[in-house]
């Protein structure tokens, strides 16, 4: 199951892991990024932390935690090579997976197209 | 400036926005951050070929003598700025800092000897307040005009030349930092081979009415590619140029700022005409005995770029800081972050280890020559 916050970031649900990153959108916004840099495996983080960094040319920007819960892998693929954030967003792009406290908090996010008429 | 304030523009400002330009509020002016081709791209292909870029916010003056005579201009400059204005041929060009009486860098510039008149050009968030301060210092004697109804395009690249010279054959036999008047798609304009990208290149005067046509005839040459302030800013920084606000300001002096280079011998103690500008007293002797710090490249060891505002020390644990990132980001051209910052003038030495503050996380950083890329002027 496909859910989105408002900070653009999206989640694929399976039994109570989210696999996390950040959508088409944001990419545009951001343009080529540089350099990323993950959370460590383990930590546990709340809805809200700043959980992952992005850095573009130009300017760095914070990912944001989606939800309470525990970093239990990250892909070590978009540190060493950032450009598969922007060509693969929404797959291969994908920055940590998170063991989520309560899985019944995933039911307050947006669905895809409640995040696809937010951004327009 | 509040929201009510309308934003200026440039002669070229819809023609960025309709060829895809993302604009942005950049010194009041509404302008092009990057085009669809994105900074990264936009950076190597001026590098590779040669990016447009749209610098019309800038200021453009005219200082005149009464007396008709650019001597007169020349001397009179040079009661602001601690250059060799007087020496300056016609048809050349030069960079110059108006300095404040602390010693400290009110704003930079180019100015240009065209035979009768100085031509500056300052920038933009700084313009007002700059032709404030020329008039203040100058009236009576002297003629200061804003040259409001031109616009001012910077082409460069090593494919510049051709490009221009497509226009008009003239340009190719200008050597860095000449200037002449040169007649371009009609129009009448003032080209200095000049730039702010460590490339080789032009800057060009247009009149207003004009600016479109001439962008265009530019941008129907498949190596000539529109390039936003974020490519702007990324090939200046490569080049080790300043950032008037950034890396220079009132609390820097021309010795603290590395700028020694722009204050020829005849203005420096025991020259010719010494002195004579503001802040004197306090440059000049820093000439013999150093400034307390000083602006120097910074290469992060890692990828992580450490942006301006980040705090430098000595050692990953020292509480004391030793200095300050003014400008950072990432390199495209050399693909590793880049920076600029001042330091301790004891820790300016290129090799030198230091350390950025960046996220709570002490990041290695070392002292660089400055540029980091080697400059293609095309030097006489």
């Amino acid at each position: 199951m496909l859910k989105y916050t408002e900070d653009h970031e999206w989640l694929n649900l399976a039994d109570g892991v989210a696999t996390v990153g950040i959508t088409n959108h944001a990419v545009e916004q951001l343009g080529d990024l540089v350099f990323v840099d993950l959370p460590e495996v383990g930590a546990q983080l709340a809805k809200g932390d700043a959980a992952a960094t992005v850095e573009s040319v130009k300017a760095a920007s914070d990912v944001y935690c989606p939800l309470d819960g525990e970093i239990v892998e990250v892909n070590e693929a978009i540190v060493n090579d950032p450009s598969i954030v922007n060509s693969d967003a929404q797959a291969a792009g994908w920055f940590f997976k998170l063991k989520l406290a309560r899985p019944a908090d995933a039911d307050g996010l947006m669905d895809e197209a409640a995040y696809l008429a937010l951004v327009g | 400036m509040s929201d009510t304030t309308e934003l200026g523009k440039t002669p070229l400002t819809a023609l960025n926005a309709r060829i895809g330009g993302k604009m942005v509020d950049f010194a009041g002016y509404e302008m092009p951050v990057q085009f669809p081709e994105g900074v990264m791209k936009e950076h190597l292909h001026t590098r590779a070929k040669a990016g447009l870029f749209d610098v019309g916010h800038m200021g453009q003056v005219i200082l005149r003598a009464k007396s008709g005579k650019v001597e007169d201009a020349a001397l009179a400059l040079e009661r602001l700025v601690p250059v060799d204005v007087l020496g300056l041929k016609p048809g050349r060009q030069r960079y110059g800092l108006f300095t404040d009486q602390n010693g400290g860098i009110l704003d930079d510039l180019m100015f240009a000897n065209r035979g009768d008149h100085l031509f500056l050009v300052v920038n933009a968030a700084c313009k007002a307040q700059d032709i404030a301060h020329l008039r203040k210092h100058l009236s009576g004697d002297f003629e200061i005009e804003e040259l409001t109804d031109r616009g001012l395009i910077a082409l460069q690249g090593p494919a510049a030349e051709k490009a221009l010279a497509k226009l008009n054959p003239d340009v190719a036999a200008m050597a860095f930092m000449d200037v002449k008047d040169v007649t371009l798609a009609g129009a009448s304009c003032i080209v200095s081979r000049s730039g702010y990208s460590g490339e080789d290149g032009y800057e060009i005067s247009v009149p207003a009415e004009q600016a479109v046509e001439l962008t265009e005839a530019l941008l129907a040459d498949p190596d000539v590619h529109p390039i936003g302030l974020g490519a702007r800013d990324s090939l200046r920084l490569e080049a080790g140029l300043c950032l008037y606000g950034n890396d220079i300001d009132t609390t820097t002096t021309p010795v603290a700022a590395a700028l020694e280079w722009a204050v020829q011998k005849v203005r420096r103690a025991g020259g010719a005409r010494a002195g004579g500008f503001p802040g004197a007293d306090v440059i000049l002797p820093e000439f013999e005995r150093g400034a307390s710090r000083r602006r120097v490249g910074l290469a992060p060891e890692g990828r992580a770029p450490v942006r301006g505002g980040a705090v430098l020390f000595a050692d990953e644990t020292a509480s004391e800081p030793v200095g300050m990132v003014t400008s950072g980001g990432f390199g495209p051209s050399v693909d590793r972050p880049v920076a600029m910052g001042h330091v301790a003038t004891s820790l300016s030495e290129p090799g030198t280890r230091l350390y950025a503050e960046v996220r709570g996380k002490r990041l290695p950083v070392t002292v660089a020559t400055l540029p980091f890329i080697t400059p293609r002027y095309k030097r006489a």
